[in-house]
């Protein structure tokens, strides 16, 4: 995810006193907020009165009752779980993919677009196809008794599915950064390759790493599509915040829906603006002498 | 242990060619090969992974879908109700990606060309979407256009009805598709030299013909980038189409709908041969995606 970059230089007074003139410049700037404020400001502006429509205590409730709780805390539990895994293996993969040179190593560059491009819902239907007990693999492992469809392992292959380039894109490009001399300089000096890693490369890519896991944190949170056809969708148990606030809106709870939504809404977007701010902090950073 | 190496070297850059004699080359090859076998080991756990996680579903979801016979399929795909459900997505994608792209453009320009009070504020709102969870998209339209809707009141004037119905499938496709066309033309826009468009400006073009001949053209992979992500997003979206048209109905019906409902009513070939069918689309926008995306890459490092 690409954003604004914060060493960017407006043009100079005299150029942009040409490129803008006074009326196309407002122009532009009205139709910008008009457009933002009808689509983003407005729904959120409706959504915080919906939610704190009945005070601080009702909402309160809203979000602490054992249904909502539950939900919530699925959902931290599985976002982090999968935000870690998702940082060990993106760097993982992120590393072979720059480092190494092997067969099909375009393809899998493609590949990991692709949570981008499926819709979710088809993700969640692909993971039933093959993890489903009707499935070969699903009633092996169900024979073993482990569960995947409809129990917690199943949301957390789904969200790992939705999630998984999220930290190989952002330290890709890092490691392409990172001068191999560096790499090897230190093998001359008799470091180990995990030695290297750990004291030339990590330090490197940890800015980027942290952006990568918090984005992924953040899109997990929300996730509906993928989870609500895997889990089972059962209270208290494989019940997440998003299929909760579906669940309220079905049953006309508009306040509890709102309640937790601003919940989630809350932490998605401090996550991002922290990701926007260490992204401003890293380019400043960066910026070749 | 070779003489005077106490380390676990990988063996790589290590010079073969210092002295000591046949121990230490032998020792030295055999640090080479178990690096190439620890670097095997690293790209088959990589590749393992992506395939298990990826491709597997993948493959499951085409298998499955076809163990029923191909006409079986054949014949779901083909249904009223499919094919009126593939005509809407492909509708409301286009439409909404039309619309965020154009406006998209102009937010993108305001932001990187611009500077004034509230700017902060701007970049927060094109951030939204990526926040928001598509359920709640979709709430917070049904909050504005509801039965109890603040703005209810002005399209009841007006005659128009939004949710539970197709205005309100395309805001909702236009909310959750909005910022990747203002995140990928931005950086694009903020690199590009002012050079060109000032000699236009100076031989005379206006700015709107500048922008069309000089700026757009300098700008189209990230453009064509941003374009392909937010169809791609457009036709995958499910959480907040969901909502806005009221849970489970089959007059206003997207294929990711189609697939939802199909579901509920146990219509398992039906769901899988519609979920095949997206798939294979996506692959193919995929394609489409990964080669906008290499252009603005060579362009960018330029």
């Amino acid at each position: 995810m690409s954003s604004i970059p914060a060493n960017l230089n407006p043009p100079s007074k005299a150029v942009s006193a040409r490129l803008l003139l006074p009326w196309g410049k407002w122009g532009l700037r009205l139709t910008a907020f008009l457009y933002l404020g009808f689509l983003v400001a407005l729904p959120l502006a409706t959504i915080i009165r919906s939610g704190f429509a009945d005070g601080l205590s009702a909402f309160w409730r809203d979000v602490s009752n054992p249904t909502a709780f539950g939900a919530l805390k699925l959902t931290l539990m599985s976002s982090v779980i999968i935000t870690i895994i998702n940082a060990v293996m993106g760097t993982l993969t992120a590393y072979v993919l720059v480092r190494f040179r092997f067969p099909g190593k375009g393809l899998l560059n493609a590949l990991i677009d692709m949570p981008f491009a499926i819709p979710t819902l088809v993700t969640g239907v692909m993971l039933v196809a093959l993890y489903g007990p009707q499935r070969t693999v699903g009633a092996w492992l169900t024979s073993h008794g482990v569960q995947v469809i409809f129990a917690t392992p199943g949301i957390v292959l789904a969200l790992l599915v939705i999630t998984y380039p999220f930290v190989i894109r952002a330290v890709q490009p890092v490691l392409m950064e990172v001068e191999k001399g560096q790499e090897e300089a230190a093998y001359t000096l008799g470091a180990s390759k995990w030695t290297t890693f750990r004291k030339v490369v990590l330090p490197a890519i940890t800015p980027a790493l942290i952006t990568g896991s918090l984005l992924c944190f953040a899109r997990s949170l929300g996730e509906f599509g993928s989870v609500v056809v895997v889990a089972g969708n059962i209270p208290g148990v494989t019940l997440t915040a998003p299929v909760y606030v579906f669940g309220q809106i079905e049953s006309q709870n508009q306040r509890g829906a709102s309640a937790m939504s601003i919940l989630l809404l809350v932490l998605s977007f401090t996550l991002i603006v922290t990701v926007e701010w260490m992204q401003g902090r890293n380019r400043k950073i960066n910026v070749p002498s | 242990m070779v003489e005077g190496t106490q380390k676990d070297n990988s063996g790589s850059g290590r010079g073969i060619a210092a002295a000591g004699g046949e121990k230490r080359v032998q020792a030295s090859t055999s640090r080479i090969t178990r690096a190439r076998i620890g670097e095997w080991a690293l790209i088959a756990v990589v590749v393992l992974y992506a395939g298990g996680l990826l491709l597997a579903p993948l493959l499951a979801i085409f298998w499955g879908a076809f163990a029923e016979g191909f006409a079986a399929v054949a014949r779901e795909m083909t249904s009223p109700d499919a094919i009126s459900s593939l005509k809407l997505t492909l509708i409301m994608a286009v439409a909404a990606t039309a619309i965020n792209t154009v406006f998209g453009v102009c937010i993108a320009w305001v932001l990187v060309r611009d500077r004034f009070w509230g700017r902060r504020i701007l970049n927060g709102l094109v951030d939204m979407p990526f926040a928001v969870s598509p359920v709640i998209a979709g709430f917070m339209l049904i909050l504005l256009f509801g039965r109890t809707g603040w703005l209810t009141p002005l399209t009841d004037a007006i005659g128009l009805k939004v949710v539970f119905a197709l205005p309100g499938i395309l805001l909702a496709t236009i909310f959750i598709s909005l910022p990747f066309v203002i995140r990928e033309v931005a950086p694009v826009l903020s690199h590009l030299s002012l050079d060109q468009e000032d000699a236009a400006l100076t031989i005379g073009a206006n700015r709107l013909q500048t922008f069309w001949h000089v700026t757009l053209p300098a700008i189209r992979w990230g453009l064509l980038y941003g374009v392909s992500l937010t169809f791609a997003r457009a036709v995958g979206e499910i959480g907040a189409v969901l909502v806005v048209s009221g849970g489970v109905s089959r007059l206003t019906e997207t294929s990711t709908l189609f697939i939802f409902r199909s579901l509920d009513d146990r219509n398992y070939i039906g769901a899988n041969a519609m979920a095949v069918l997206l798939a294979g689309i996506s692959f193919i926008i995929l394609i489409v995606i990964e080669f906008f995306k290499k252009r603005t890459q060579q362009t960018q490092t330029l």
